[in-house]
């Protein structure tokens, strides 16, 4: 042990002044501002300055490389006549519902399946949780390819089991390239829920189960009166944290589809970076970009509120 | 736990679940492995059988590493990765050591702010922050990813510290301060040595997390040179329609491999970080 017996602060001090200054220091809310203040300030000139900054560009006509000019709420008034950006709404709306369900239903099953005990058990988790930690667009890249029109692996095994060739389009139909954005999204996602889902799991008192046994209960009754209220908390965490990154998922789309074919998949982030980074409308694309905010705060709020209680 | 003993129904509930799940992670891996393998006669030749490999080369891997620059985006993202990861690691502890240990007016309010800082998605902030990268002048540099990376791990490092600090036992911290020494030295000399578990999860996030940034390093490096391996390999090895199959699934299997191994060996502390802030909550 490093404890050490002899005072840090020698009794032979120089001065008072110096005395004052080590005491002042030593004062709880004194030491803890001074501590904070870097990462405080670090995180105020970067995140704090560009989100007013960002209000205020989509406050005006900039087009990159030039000055903007204050437009009021015009890019906001545009969007709300453009079809695209309901589309967009749409999209983004359906992608996150239906990505979040099936990893929660499948995050669930994951976890209840790998709540037993058998062989290899902590291989088989690590294995599990590697799409969640490879770079999504490596991954992606990957699903590209498992997907390609003329040498798609999937339609080859399609093909075997009596689909008629040459298999489906996967990325070139608007209903399916929302399917597989949705799909592999839940591939990347889904060891999340279920590893996480699993620590709750084991958490659960094996006598609970037991005393419901003993009481008659059958499987779906455990499942559903024991497992599901005692995993409510975490399931709801789970979830927040879910919805806010796949409302606001960039990388997979962009990747995948580009927002394609069509603007099927377009969604509020690849939207935006298309008009701010391809159109060079700054002002336009931030005022896409904070059209997300709304849900967002609400989702980031609430989230916030839940995790503090804790 | 209330389980059955037969071997059907152990197959059942156990087997087939698990294995399902296993072939869905691990398939696309498996693909990328021997894509990258096979040579182009067997890739575009739809009358061989796909799944296995005939005739195995490691020409695309030699193509990816002398004709592109993928050895430079990999020490690129790596530079990236270590700095950042180090810059957060400091800030974070310096922000979250105060919030778990002292009692201050706006503790309460700090703590919230950097959790909802932790939430906040990057699409809401790369505009504004491309236009002041661009006005710092910091375009096609690797400091416009190392500022920026920390603005998501600082407040992710924090919290999850934060979460792991409240668990360390204050007694040690007592009987130094009993004994004389200052905060600053009780904290750096008593405390932070007791901590190293937690800084491994923190550090492996946020490690993962740089390596996996997309977004910020697409709009601020332009330059081959310059580039990191997400935006690389997107970028680079994807030239107009042409796919260069071969070289991109050797590209995305190397780019895994870093990511893979430091969470292979650190693994139990991956799922501690991944769970703690859930199962805590």
């Amino acid at each position: 042990m490093s404890v050490r017996s002899e005072p840090f602060v020698g009794a032979a001090r120089p001065g008072r002044h110096i005395a004052t200054l080590a005491s002042w220091l030593d004062r709880q809310s004194v030491f803890s501002w001074l501590m904070m203040a870097p990462p405080l300030l670090f995180l105020a000139a970067l995140v704090g300055y560009p989100f007013c900054y960002g209000i205020l560009l989509s406050l005006q006509d900039r087009p990159v490389a030039h000055a903007g000019t204050f437009v009021g709420l015009k890019n906001f008034a545009t969007n709300l006549h453009d079809p695209l950006f309901w589309r967009v709404a749409l999209n983004t709306f359906v992608y996150t519902a239906l990505a979040t369900l099936l990893k929660m239903v499948g995050g669930l099953a994951l976890a209840l399946a790998m709540n037993q005990q058998f062989p290899l058990k902590n291989l088989v988790r690590a294995l599990m949780l590697l799409p969640f930690i490879v770079p999504t667009v490596l991954s992606t890249v990957a699903w590209m390819w498992i997907l390609d029109p003329a040498f798609s692996v999937l339609n080859w095994l399609l093909v075997l089991v009596g689909v008629p060739k040459p298999g489906p389009s996967w990325l070139g139909n608007p209903i399916l390239a929302m399917i597989s954005i949705i799909v592999i999204n839940t591939w990347r996602g889904l060891p999340f829920y279920g590893i996480t889902l699993l620590a709750g799991l084991q958490t659960v008192p094996p006598e609970l189960y037991e005393a419901a046994t003993i009481d008659g209960a059958s499987g779906w009754q455990r499942f559903r009166y024991v497992t599901l209220p005692l995993l409510q908390p975490i399931i709801l965490i789970v979830t927040l944290f879910s919805v806010i990154f796949t409302f606001a998922d960039f990388q997979l789309v962009y990747v995948l589809t580009h927002g394609g074919p069509q603007n099927a998949t377009q969604l509020f982030a690849t939207y935006a970076f298309d008009i701010a980074m391809g159109a060079g409308q700054l002002g336009l694309g931030a005022s896409v970009a904070l059209a997300m905010l709304p849900a967002l705060a609400l989702l980031i709020v609430a989230l916030t509120i839940y995790l503090r209680k804790g | 736990m209330v389980t059955g003993h037969g071997p059907v129904e152990r197959l059942v509930r156990l087997w087939l679940p698990v294995g399902f799940f296993l072939v869905l992670a691990l398939f696309p891996f498996y693909w990328m492995a021997i894509t990258s393998l096979k040579p182009n006669s067997e890739l575009y030749n739809r009358r061989v059988m796909p799944l296995i490999l005939h005739h195995p080369t490691l020409k695309h891997y030699v193509d990816l590493l002398t004709q592109t620059g993928f050895l430079t985006w990999t020490w690129n993202t790596m530079l990236v990765a270590v700095v950042s990861t180090a810059i957060s690691l400091v800030l974070g502890v310096v922000l979250a050591y105060p919030l778990a240990r002292m009692r201050f007016a706006g503790a309460g309010l700090i703590a919230m702010t950097v959790a909802a800082i932790y939430l906040v998605p990057q699409p809401l902030l790369f505009i504004p922050l491309a236009d002041v990268i661009n006005r710092l002048g910091l375009g096609n540099t690797l400091t416009a990813v190392i500022l920026t990376y920390p603005t998501m791990l600082v407040p992710f490092c924090a919290w999850l510290l934060l979460g792991y600090f409240k668990t360390v036992p204050m007694e040690l911290e007592e009987a130094a301060r009993i004994d004389g020494a200052s905060r600053l030295q009780t904290m750096r000399q008593i405390f932070l040595p007791l901590c190293t578990p937690g800084f491994i999860s923190a550090g492996i996030f946020a490690f993962t997390l740089s390596q996996n940034e997309f977004l910020y390093a697409l709009i601020f490096l332009t330059k081959s040179s310059v580039r990191t391996v997400p935006v690389g390999v997107i970028a680079e090895l994807i030239r107009g329609d042409v796919f260069y199959w071969g070289q991109l699934m050797a590209g995305a299997l190397l780019g895994s491999i870093p990511v893979a191994l430091i969470y292979s060996f650190f693994v139990e502390h991956y799922v501690a970080g991944l769970t703690s802030g859930a199962v805590k909550g």
